[in-house]
């Protein structure tokens, strides 16, 4: 086990170390800098000072040394376009990110497990009609489900349209702050959680109709065991192996889609902010949200290893 | 239920094939009086059955963007003219099957040609993912050894990036503005990048099982060299997982291009693909007020509900992960 740790946390160190590294080179070689816009109204001692700011006075390769130094002592140096360090900017916005991406998961699950269950457990209409809800839904990418979502907020005005707060709230008690979070919440985690939930519906559901037809299951039902019992208690825990599997590779996803439901419903996260960082060029800021993303992507696959080995005892044995 | 996502999948082919013919409009010509008109309804009854008119629609208040049918008058449907399926008479239009944009064009007509742009981009990108992650997938899996191992790191480690930053990265480190040719090849070839680990991966799995068979020691012994073994006997063994793969890599693609051209990394305005066409309903108070604006995002949902049921029977469940 610990081999194992030590392992996904090397690779976890070389994903952000390669992922931020990349962004930075490519966001430097890239045509033009953040000083383009200003070059039109400037004089050119301000954009030759602000070039030597963000170190673009330097040799491509020079700056990488300079900001891996300082990204060892977690100073991953200022934002052009907010003017403020970038570990505040990434901490806050990956913060932001989290909660939707933690909520629309904790959805996903909650839909997606039962559901499948029931759907694999049994036939009948319930069965046919969970099954073409999801498949509805799987057809339904987060960018088709928030434009969906968006639309029928703004026809119906059961949630706010966009954004994480109203401006009132900004000032207002923590209490009204987090009341008025939560109202704003639902749009983009549900958008999000859709085809995710889907997803586990759909695998959940295949799982469970393989995991009943093992011979087990024939042993528990002639000893006498119910049926819900049976489903609950064996062929769950047996057919929760692929359900664990797809929790490694969700994050990814989970990252991906959050990307375009942040952009559609204005949601203050770490896609929304990586994409202004590269539309201005602004290096530090785009390497500092990569490398905050690499970091989600390690622990997410760590944390889906992790409850694979936690599901099947075969993979702990391995220690694969 | 795999005939009928066949068959949607193969109708919004034709589709994009037959654009020319199909749009009532050309796609780029803007009508000033029908800025976000709402669809004209095509109508069938008029006190008795008739062949199928319209009401040609009157601008009552630009301001309100409220439009009246003028029911004077019935302005019966042109089949077959002008090499158009159907038309109306140039002076009693236009005929907006599924309303006008901001710019005033017929979005029927656009999302028709923009079936051609979303479809060919994104089949010309899955066949390149094709292409090279079968390459890969089929060295490391045919070469095993250190070959193997390199090949498979780098596999495995573009696949756990999620596709959509990688890009948007890539597609934001070159110029911001391109010509459609550019950022058609530009996008292709980001697409490409994106999807081939996948491929290789399953691939390299499918060889190194059957590089073990009979038959492949049988080729060897008859003289015949690696390349000419995998070409010829050892990849065509992959055909129906490639298959598979392409129905799963053509919709992510046309997803991607709507997304990037959605958040304006992608075609510029005056291409009309299903990602550019969206741009308009980023707007949220108008697309309260037209939802017609959204016609594209059904388009896309068609598509990857075709696919999504016709490879239901295939024994697997659809999973559409990416992106």
């Amino acid at each position: 086990m610990t081999a194992f740790v030590a392992r996904r946390f090397l690779f976890a160190v070389a994903l952000v170390f390669v992922v931020s590294s990349a962004a930075l080179l490519l966001t430097r070689l890239a045509p033009a800098d953040v000083t383009a816009e200003l070059a039109l109204l400037a004089p050119a001692e301000e954009i030759a000072r602000t070039r030597a700011r963000f170190d673009l006075d330097r040799r491509p390769l020079e700056q990488w040394g300079i900001w891996l130094g300082r990204a060892g002592r977690f100073d991953f140096g200022d934002s052009y376009l907010y003017n403020r360090p970038v570990r505040g900017l990434v901490l806050d916005a990956a913060a932001n990110t989290a909660v939707l991406a933690v909520v629309a998961l904790a959805a996903a699950t909650a839909f997606g497990i039962p559901l499948g269950m029931l759907a694999g457990s049994r036939g009948g209409l319930a069965a046919a009609a969970i099954r073409s809800v999801s498949l509805v839904c799987l057809s339904l990418p987060p960018l088709l489900t928030s434009l969906l979502l968006v639309y029928v907020a703004a026809t119906t005005r059961w949630f706010p349209v966009g954004g994480m707060t109203s401006v009132g709230a900004l000032d207002a008690r923590w209490s009204t702050w987090l009341a008025d979070v939560a109202a704003h919440l639902p749009l983009p985690a549900l958008a999000l959680a859709l085809p995710i939930a889907a997803t586990f519906e759909r695998l959940q559901a295949q799982s469970m109709t393989e995991a009943l037809h093992q011979p087990f299951v024939a042993a528990a039902a002639a000893r006498g065991v119910a049926p819900s019992d049976i489903v609950v208690r064996h062929a769950w825990r047996v057919s929760l192996r692929p359900i664990c599997g797809v929790y490694g590779i969700a994050i990814g996803t989970l990252l991906s889609g959050s990307f375009v439901v942040e952009f559609v419903t204005a949601w203050p996260g770490l896609g929304r902010l990586m994409y202004e960082a590269l539309r201005a060029r602004d290096i530090y800021l785009v390497a500092g949200c990569a490398a905050m993303g690499g970091l989600v992507l390690a622990a997410g696959m760590m944390i889906g290893d992790l409850l694979l080995a936690a599901a099947d005892p075969r993979v702990r044995e391995r220690g694969a | 239920m795999r005939r009928v996502g066949l068959t949607l999948v193969a109708l919004v082919l034709l589709v994009a094939l037959g654009a020319p013919w199909l749009a009532p409009n050309p796609p780029d010509r803007s009508f000033p009086q029908s800025l976000y008109a709402p669809p004209t309804a095509v109508h069938l009854f008029d006190g008795s059955l008739r062949a199928p008119f319209i009401y040609q629609q009157r601008l009552i208040s630009r301001l309100e963007r409220r439009f009246e049918d003028d029911e004077s008058r019935r302005v019966a449907l042109r089949w077959l003219s002008d090499g158009r399926l159907v038309t109306v008479p140039e002076e009693e239009g236009p005929l907006l099957l599924l309303g006008a944009d901001a710019l005033g064009r017929d979005i029927f007509s656009r999302l028709v040609y923009g079936a051609r742009a979303s479809l060919a981009l994104a089949l010309v990108a899955t066949l390149a993912a094709l292409v090279v992650g079968a390459v890969v997938g089929a060295v490391a899996g045919y070469a095993g050894g250190v070959v193997d191992d390199l090949l498979s790191r780098v596999t495995e480690f573009v696949l756990v990036l999620p596709a959509m930053y990688v890009a948007l990265a890539l597609r934001a480190a070159l110029p911001l503005v391109l010509p459609p040719p550019a950022v058609f090849a530009l996008l292709a070839v980001i697409f490409a990048l994106l999807g081939w680990p996948i491929v290789a991966r399953g691939v390299r799995a499918i060889i190194v099982s059957e590089r073990e068979r009979e038959y492949v020691a049988a080729g060897h012994a008859l003289g015949a060299g690696p390349w000419r073994m995998l070409a010829y006997h050892l990849l065509p063994s992959t055909t129906g997982y490639l298959m598979v793969q392409a129905t799963l890599l053509l919709p992510a693609f046309i997803l991607a291009e709507a997304t990037l051209s959605y958040v304006g990394l992608g075609f510029p305005d005056s291409v009309p693909t299903w990602g550019t066409m969206l741009q308009d309903a980023a707007n949220v108070s108008l697309v309260g007020r037209a939802p017609w604006m959204l016609a594209p995002a059904a388009a896309i949902f068609l598509v990857v509900l075709g696919v999504n049921l016709a490879i239901q029977g295939r024994g697997r469940a659809p999973v559409q992960l990416e992106p």
